[in-house]
């Protein structure tokens, strides 16, 4: 069974859909090349030690990775396609415990058009979530736990949250 | 206490899947709901084995027996699934406003700077 059926096959997946007032050479560039401007790496990291940098290498099969104060790089996954200002599809490897894990393959799909010169519409599609199905048990044990998934759970509303407040308040 | 509980369960579902039999009967039904006999179907593994095998998988917590007409289906539990789809939902809720943000201020910052974007 090859892994390209077993990706034709995924059905459970996250759509988002974002307007972005920038025009959209930009809003590729800030997603890609600024990953770590945007991404919550605080509590987003899988490394031990405090996250610095999360990297997309701009190339088919480059990787997708984090590093530590320490120096360390851990992956996240790689690069399948590469479209620079228009579509890039991530290969997202990690676990239910937030590790890489080569037997989880789930595919992040971000798709970038213009609307004018200076509006973009950014489509996400996270797909291939069924392969959490082997790791269902398991990453129910974890959110039990205070320091688990409920704990970052927490820790989104109150990001949500406060990103509304300043988006309300600008 | 229901830690030692919870340790103990979760050490079954780790050894269900420990098996690779078990392991394939697994991703199969990731897949698509099936019958016994559907697994038995595409595997070379006898009806009784698969039924062994999904037994196994059941009382691990991993997959969960539905009746549709006649037929019992099986596939994996979907409230795990679940679970990690909301949560990865949450990440991209969080994750596409912080980026939003940044776009936006630097493609303000950009246009009030135009000089340096013509060089």
């Amino acid at each position: 069974m090859s892994s390209s059926s077993l990706a034709s096959a995924a059905r459970i997946a996250v759509r988002k859909s974002v307007t972005v007032a920038a025009p959209v050479a930009l809003a590729f560039e800030v997603f890609t090349a600024r990953i770590e401007s945007w991404w919550p790496m605080a509590s987003h990291h899988i490394g031990d030690a405090e996250c610095t940098a999360v990297v997309i290498e701009p190339r088919p099969g480059g990787r997708w990775y984090e590093r530590g104060v320490d120096g360390v790089e851990c992956l996240w996954g790689q690069v399948l396609v590469w479209e620079a200002g228009r579509r890039v599809v991530l290969v997202w490897q990690l676990n239910a415990q937030w590790e890489f894990d080569p037997a989880i393959r789930t595919e992040v799909e971000v798709s970038f058009t213009a609307i004018d010169d200076r509006t973009t519409q950014v489509e996400l599609e996270h797909r291939g979530l069924e392969a959490y199905g082997a790791e269902a048990a398991a990453m129910r044990d974890t959110f039990a736990s205070p320091n688990g998934w409920n704990g970052m759970l927490d820790h989104f509303a109150q990001v949500t949250g406060a990103t509304h407040a300043r988006a309300a308040a600008g | 206490m229901p830690t030692a509980r919870t340790s103990a369960l979760q050490a079954r579902r780790f050894a269900a899947l420990g098996d690779p039999t078990r392991l394939q009967v697994f991703t199969l039904i990731a897949r698509s709901p099936l019958s016994v006999a559907e697994v038995a179907e595409r595997l070379p593994v006898s009806r009784p084995a698969v039924s062994q095998h999904l037994k196994v998988l059941a009382d691990a917590g991993l997959v969960q027996c539905e009746s549709i007409g006649t037929r019992n289906l099986y596939r994996p539990d979907p409230d795990g699934i679940a679970t990690m789809r909301d949560f990865i939902d949450s990440l991209w809720d969080v994750g596409l406003a912080r980026f939003k943000a940044h776009a936006e201020a630097l493609a303000r910052s950009r246009a009030a700077h135009p000089a340096k974007e013509k060089t």
